[in-house]
């Protein structure tokens, strides 16, 4: 009997358990970062009432912006899918116990070979040059990320500071190339548009949203399956919680590392494939405006899980499309974004900090 | 061929030691931190913020002392923040650093719009004066090279010293030390590991405020978006090249200050593009950080410390 009264969204769930592995999210779970993201717009709302805005018409016009209409909520997506790559790859280097931070350089590099392609080529059926600019970006990516991966395993330099400076490098050498052998001609530094047969549809007229972000959520489906159900992921992860366990278990947690490294940097790659090829249509010098870091506050906040990332990408995809909305209403300077990011990222740092303010307002948790 | 050795003078030392002082003071910051076991990657906003703060309060106080006091605070502050988040509450080192630099990097540009109207840059401001330093300043070609400098520069020399002795030389250093490698022993030995912790996170991020007051005070005079560009990062590199020795430490630093200096040069002579001179410290903090670290051992296993 217990069968058949069972709920056909149940059993969806449980085939999805079966794929996946846990994703559901548990409230208890994810109440330290619905109270960080609240704790956040509160110190942020006193940022805004000391410099003299109104915090309410400030918020409001970031809302409206962000959900307001159509065109909102289509740029909200589109600001929210580099996210979710540059998320996803802090996440996936986090699970084998190393930080990636330079996500941003790996975007440049990976959207500068997706262009690159994209130019190169004329005449291409698009079923062959779209995947072949992709691969493009994120071997790119991955070649970014290789570097500190092999100096981290066989030389033992911190990935923090490699990854940070090969960011710089990435900056300034896509900004050598798109000013210099690649500029289009023109006063704006950056590279001709790429060949009709290389964009990425676009997927809501008239917004800019693509089709990258589906690329986006099913690279959240596979790494959360590879995560989860794979024996590459079960080894990574053995890395991260335990490289000493998992070396004498028989793992070599070098060689996880690297392979970890070199995908995170491959999905921040083909997170700025998708950017140029769906969004702006060639390379444009400083077209990212710190994808990279929202990348990293948007793996903490959702909680280090693929299903968190998404719900916690559209979030701040909201902050950057509605930001833009709220300076040009109430004139906040943009950079109160950045402000909340931090302060989001400051909040997830330290779960027991939350748990003393719950303590300290009596609530049990 | 003529011109490039033609940048190799005596001016390019100088301007060696100028651009390794904000590095320098930064690593050194770096080394109070993971004495006591907590890695600082915050470094970089901590500079940043102390190089607004400083700027801002010399804009309306008219005297730059005061920006530079102001500019330790700051510093100070977000140590203690820091410290806060990583001791008491035993988050992640990295996150809450990461969480520091994102911070400084927005509320610096927010609050150089409200208050200059401006994300670009501040407005000028009264910067301190050079001073030289009389007999040493008459040295050939030393004198030439350190004999006349902004005072922070000479307060750079004198805190690397001070540290060593401080840190190698005295109680306080061997307690400092000891909360690092050992704290369960440093408990047992009646030392306040917490405390210890707490206010060496906050010298770390004084000395970073220091390193940021130079770059605005000391340097430029003004406050511009972004101004420390990776220095934060290039001098965690500096300290784990000086393998986490104030002397070592600070000849990183002139290492680095040297590439800062030469690739302004560089770009002034005009022969390549500004990009791939501007990427010539990056490049050699990565290879520095790959040629060395291997031998390099950390003081600390940067585990949270638990009282039982």
């Amino acid at each position: 009997m217990a069968e058949k009264t069972r709920e056909p969204y149940l059993e969806i769930k449980e085939l999805l358990r079966r794929f996946f592995g846990r994703m559901e999210l548990e409230l208890r779970e994810i109440l330290p970062q619905i109270i960080a993201i609240l704790a956040a717009f509160l110190v942020g709302a006193i940022v805004l009432l000391v410099t003299g805005y109104s915090p309410l018409e400030a918020y409001g016009a970031l809302i409206r912006g962000a959900f307001g209409d159509v065109f909102g909520i289509g740029q909200t997506f589109t600001q929210a899918t580099p996210i979710i790559f540059t998320a996803l790859a802090f996440l996936f280097a986090f699970k084998s116990g190393l930080f990636n931070i330079g996500a941003e350089g790996q975007l440049l590099v990976g959207g500068f070979a997706a262009a690159l392609v994209g130019i190169s080529f004329d005449g291409l059926p698009s079923i062959v040059h779209i995947p072949m600019a992709l691969i493009a970006g994120a071997l790119a990516g991955g070649m970014w990320g290789f570097i500190p991966a092999i100096l981290k395993a066989k030389l033992g330099a911190h990935e923090v500071i490699t990854t940070m400076m090969l960011s710089y490098v990435a900056f300034y050498m896509t900004g050598y190339l798109v000013n210099y052998p690649y500029k289009a001609p023109g006063m704006v530094s950056q590279t001709p548009p790429i060949a009709p047969s290389a964009e990425l549809p676009r997927i809501l007229q008239p917004t800019q949203l693509s089709a990258s972000i589906l690329i986006a959520i099913v690279l959240a489906g596979l790494t959360q399956y590879t995560l989860q159900k794979t024996t590459f992921g079960y080894e990574v992860r053995a890395t991260g919680l335990n490289p000493g366990a998992a070396e004498s278990g028989g793992i070599s947690t070098k060689r996880e590392m690297i392979l970890a490294l070199v995908i995170s940097g491959a999905m921040a790659g083909l997170g700025g494939a998708g950017e140029v090829m769906g969004v702006h249509r060639r390379f444009i010098e400083g077209f990212s405006p710190g994808y990279g870091w929202d990348g990293l506050a948007v793996a903490l906040v959702g909680g280090l899980n693929p299903a968190g990332v998404l719900l916690a990408a559209v979030l701040f995809g909201a902050l950057r499309s509605g930001g833009m909305t709220m300076t040009r209403v109430t004139g906040v300077p943009l950079d109160i974004v950045y402000i909340l990011q931090a302060l989001v990222i400051l909040f997830v740092a330290a779960p027991m900090f939350i748990k003393y303010l719950l303590k300290k307002g009596g609530v049990k948790w | 061929m003529v011109e490039l050795l033609d940048i190799i003078t005596v001016g390019l030392f100088a301007a060696s030691l100028r651009m390794a002082t904000p590095i320098a003071f930064a690593s050194l910051g770096g080394i109070f931190s993971e004495r006591v076991g907590i890695i600082n990657i915050g470094l970089e906003g901590m500079m940043l913020t102390s190089a607004f703060t400083g700027v801002a309060v010399t804009y309306f106080s008219g005297n730059p002392w005061l920006g530079v006091l102001a500019a330790v605070l700051a510093g100070g502050l977000l140590g203690l923040f820091h410290a806060l988040l990583t001791v008491k509450f035993v988050g992640n080192h990295i996150v809450s650093g990461t969480g520091i630099n994102i911070f400084a990097l927005g509320f610096t540009a927010y609050m150089s719009q409200v208050l200059w109207g401006s994300r670009g840059a501040s407005e000028s401001v009264q910067g301190l004066k050079v001073i030289s330093i009389p007999l040493l300043k008459d040295i050939p070609i030393i004198g030439q090279i350190i004999g006349t400098h902004t005072p922070l520069v000479y307060l750079m020399l004198i805190m690397t010293g001070l540290s060593y002795v401080v840190l190698f030389k005295t109680p306080i250093g061997l307690r400092i030390r000891a909360v690092g490698e050992h704290p369960a022993a440093a408990d047992t030995a009646g030392i306040d590991v917490f405390k210890t912790k707490y206010l060496c996170v906050m010298v770390s991020g004084m000395l970073a405020g220091l390193g940021g007051a130079f770059l605005s005070l000391g340097h430029l005079n003004l406050f511009a978006w972004g101004m420390t560009g990776g220095r934060g990062f290039i001098a965690m590199a500096a300290m784990i090249f000086g393998k986490w020795m104030p002397f070592g430490a600070f000849g990183a630093s002139f290492l680095f200050g040297f590439a800062d200096a030469l690739q302004m040069r560089l770009q002034a002579l005009g022969l390549l593009p500004p990009q791939i001179i501007l990427a010539i410290p990056y490049i050699l903090t990565v290879a520095v950080l790959a040629g060395v670290v291997r031998k390099a051992v950390p003081p600390s296993d940067y585990k949270p410390y638990i009282k039982e």
